[in-house]
């Protein structure tokens, strides 16, 4: 029990990944501005950020819905920290664990991008809802691609759980080169999800100031930044056990340093994309999800059938 | 979503100057737009008639704070021509070096905002970054960054130096290599030309029409540029191209002020070469003589025209400034039929828009937001001058007659 509430509280849970969150923001502006040939933040800059909204005014609109406006961050922070839970880190084991339990991520990384359409929708600004509605356009666009792109390869080890997956993969390293295309595609979809450049249309600010987050002020805002952050590391961590399989079976410390290095290389690729592209507009962002993402995925998928009918019998 | 309202500005992250859209949006495609400007009225005009030529200089150079060598030659062409000065070669040199290392800060400056309008905030910092080196050969030409004080009634202020020529060529290089990198960018990034090409766009015809000038026209396939047409300063000596474009949209824009800074490039390189020796400056009266004139520049946005008036005292009666982004913040209500809002502020910056340059005219703000126009006419305001002058200073004006024409 107590292990239970250490585990979700602190580690690998709440605690660890608001650092971790926070340590990834600064890895990842600092990249940006080296990319652009800037400096870059100091490194305490996004804790700074952080206490220094948290000691801000709330102000909460009018016409918002107050509990909600102010109940959504909450939401968006709990949704990502336990997705956290169900995703082996430095050995094949997850904390918690069950057939089915990679759709549960998925879906519980889905849900702070609805809250952050509800956010903007309950905020009952202009620029707000304009937001709120680009993120849920943008939601149908990239989902498709990104649940087919992380499915390809449970669909390969013939598993819908994660821990299964990691050791199946870790049984048969190699088989995660089959996976190049599907990782590509993910990596792409994930952009769309953590609302950045070429896909931050959501937040845009010389279109819609802050998007849906306009109204948010305070340690709300704040709360809203982390779950972004969290999210990103959530991210990067599914993509790292899903298709980045190695390294597993070593000393859990060897792993864990392992596991940290394939993060980082995630982030780094990420962060690289933020920098060499222009933002689409929404229109050419859903057009390109279906029209060259959705069709890569179902490559990858396809590819998963004809290998599994090869390779696994 | 139904349909909405959204105003873009007076205030709004992407507008560097207060000027309000007012646009009417079904999703995301724009129906209707109101086009306001005159947030940053600054009564230059009137201020000009109370000062002095000199000091008149110095306040027209900061009507705009990135063309200011344009306002204040345009200023001092008209003012020369009234007085029938003849200025010596070597200070009509100085003033085309200036105004062409003004050009390509300018283009540099616009290049980054471009970028970032369309999120593109990496080309932002490389092309500011870059434009540091000319910002500091303008420095160490004249002294300042922006506002540079090199003008004065007869000729320039600050002489170059050889030295200075050796420390500029290599300088220029430097520019024109970057350059020759952001053309390639402009030409090949792909998600740029998805977010610029077909945007904005401004057919000839309308181009026309609307009375575009400078780069906007030109990438309508307008072929005007004032260099060429009514070469002033030492442009008549120089060889260059006037960079057209048939694209019609952003992306000719981004093409034609990149490519007319690898044309601003090789003008600076002939400018420093053939300078010849000389006074820079010839003694000009304090008071000008009655007269008028009517003088044309090509700034980098487009002709900037100034009008001005004398009477023979030291003070010009009536100066007018027709910045070039009056000129063109009309096509822009074109440019987004049928656009996106997305679209809005790259549309917007592409004309390259000096607000406070532009703003000429006195609205009253009260009724902005309510869509009902609320103009001061002249007899108005004239009115409330009076009005205010007499509970205020005690002054009764309303026995000053006006002349017919107003």
């Amino acid at each position: 029990m107590i292990y239970t509430l250490f585990s979700i509280l602190v580690f690998p849970g709440l605690l660890f990944l608001s650092i971790f969150g926070v340590i990834a923001e600064f890895i990842d502006r600092r990249l940006y501005a080296r990319f652009q040939n800037r400096m870059g933040p100091p490194w305490f800059q996004p804790v700074a950020d952080f206490i220094k909204l948290l000691a801000k005014e709330e102000l909460i609109p009018e016409e918002a819905d107050a509990r909600m406006f102010k109940i959504l961050p909450v939401f968006a922070v709990a949704a990502a920290v336990t997705a956290f839970l169900y995703i082996p880190l430095w050995n094949t084991a997850s904390l918690f664990s069950f057939e089915g339990d990679i759709i549960v991520v998925l879906y519980l990384l889905t849900l702070p991008t609805l809250t952050f359409f509800l956010a903007g929708w309950y905020s009952t600004s202009l620029y707000a809802m304009i937001g709120a509605v680009r993120t849920l356009t943008q939601l149908f666009a990239y989902e498709v691609p990104l649940f087919m792109g992380i499915l390809s390869p449970a669909i390969l080890a013939d598993s819908w759980s994660l821990e299964a997956i990691t050791r199946f993969y870790g049984e048969h390293p190699w088989y995660a080169l089959f996976n190049i295309l599907g990782f590509a595609v993910s990596v792409i979809a994930i952009q769309g999800k953590l609302e950045r450049i070429p896909f931050d249309i959501p937040e845009a600010e010389t279109e819609v100031v802050g998007g849906a987050f306009t109204e948010y002020s305070g340690k709300f805002l704040a709360l809203f930044r982390m779950a972004i952050d969290i999210e990103m590391v959530v991210c990067a961590a599914l993509l790292a056990a899903v298709f980045l399989p190695f390294g597993l079976e070593l000393h859990p410390v060897i792993s864990f340093v392992i596991f940290i290095v394939k993060l980082l290389v995630i982030i780094f690729i990420m962060s690289l994309m933020r920098s060499i592209f222009a933002r689409l507009r929404i229109d050419q962002m859903v057009n390109f999800c279906w029209k060259y993402l959705a069709p890569a995925a179902l490559l990858q998928i396809l590819i998963s059938f004809i290998l599994k009918g090869i390779l696994v019998r | 979503m139904g349909k909405v309202m959204i105003p873009i500005g007076p205030q709004h992250p992407a507008l560097k100057e207060p000027a309000s859209f007012n646009i009417t949006l079904d999703g995301e495609k724009i129906l209707d737009m109101i086009v306001k400007v005159g947030y940053n009225h600054r009564g230059i005009e009137k201020a000009c008639e109370q000062r002095t030529y000199i000091q008149d200089i110095y306040l027209l150079e900061r009507v705009c704070g990135i063309c200011s060598h344009t306002h204040s030659t345009c200023f001092l062409q008209a003012v020369e021509e009234i007085a029938a000065l003849e200025l010596p070669k070597r200070a009509h040199y100085l003033r085309t070096i200036v105004a062409e290392l003004e050009r390509v800060h300018s283009h540099l400056l616009w290049l980054g905002v471009a970028g970032h309008e369309v999120g593109f905030d990496t080309l932002l910092m490389y092309s500011w970054r870059d434009r540091e080196i000319v910002m500091d050969i303008l420095s160490m030409l004249t002294g300042n960054r922006v506002n540079y004080a090199m003008n004065t009634v007869g000729g320039v202020r600050r002489d170059i130096s050889p030295d200075q020529i050796k420390t500029i060529l290599p300088l220029v290089d430097i520019l024109e290599e970057r350059t020759k990198y952001y053309i390639q960018v402009a030409s090949e990034e792909v998600t740029l030309i998805e977010r610029l090409s077909k945007v904005g766009t401004l057919s000839h015809d309308d181009a026309l029409k609307l009375g575009a000038a400078g780069p906007t026209a030109r990438a309508s396939g307008r072929d005007i540029d004032v260099r060429r047409d009514d070469p002033y300063a030492a442009y008549a000596d120089l060889s260059f191209k006037v960079i057209t474009d048939n694209h019609n949209d952003v992306l000719g824009r981004t093409l034609v002020r990149v490519g007319e800074l690898m044309e601003s490039y090789k003008m600076i390189r002939q400018l420093l070469k053939n300078i010849p020796e000389g006074p820079i400056a010839v003694k000009a009266p304090r008071k000008i003589q009655a007269g008028e004139a009517l003088s044309r520049y090509e700034a980098p946005r487009g002709e900037d025209v100034h009008y001005v008036k004398a009477n023979g005292t030291d003070r010009p009666e009536r100066v007018k400034v027709r910045a070039p982004t009056l000129a063109n913040v009309q096509a822009v209500a074109a440019m987004l039929k049928n656009g996106y809002l997305a679209d809005i502020p790259i549309v917007v910056a592409a004309i390259d828009p000096c607000f406070s340059c532009t703003d000429r005219m006195m609205v009253s703000m009260k009724d902005a937001n309510s869509r009902k126009e609320n103009f001061i006419d002249w007899k108005t305001l004239r009115q409330y001058s009076i009005d205010w002058y007499k509970q205020n200073r005690g002054v009764d004006m309303s026995k000053i007659k006006i002349s017919k024409r107003w």
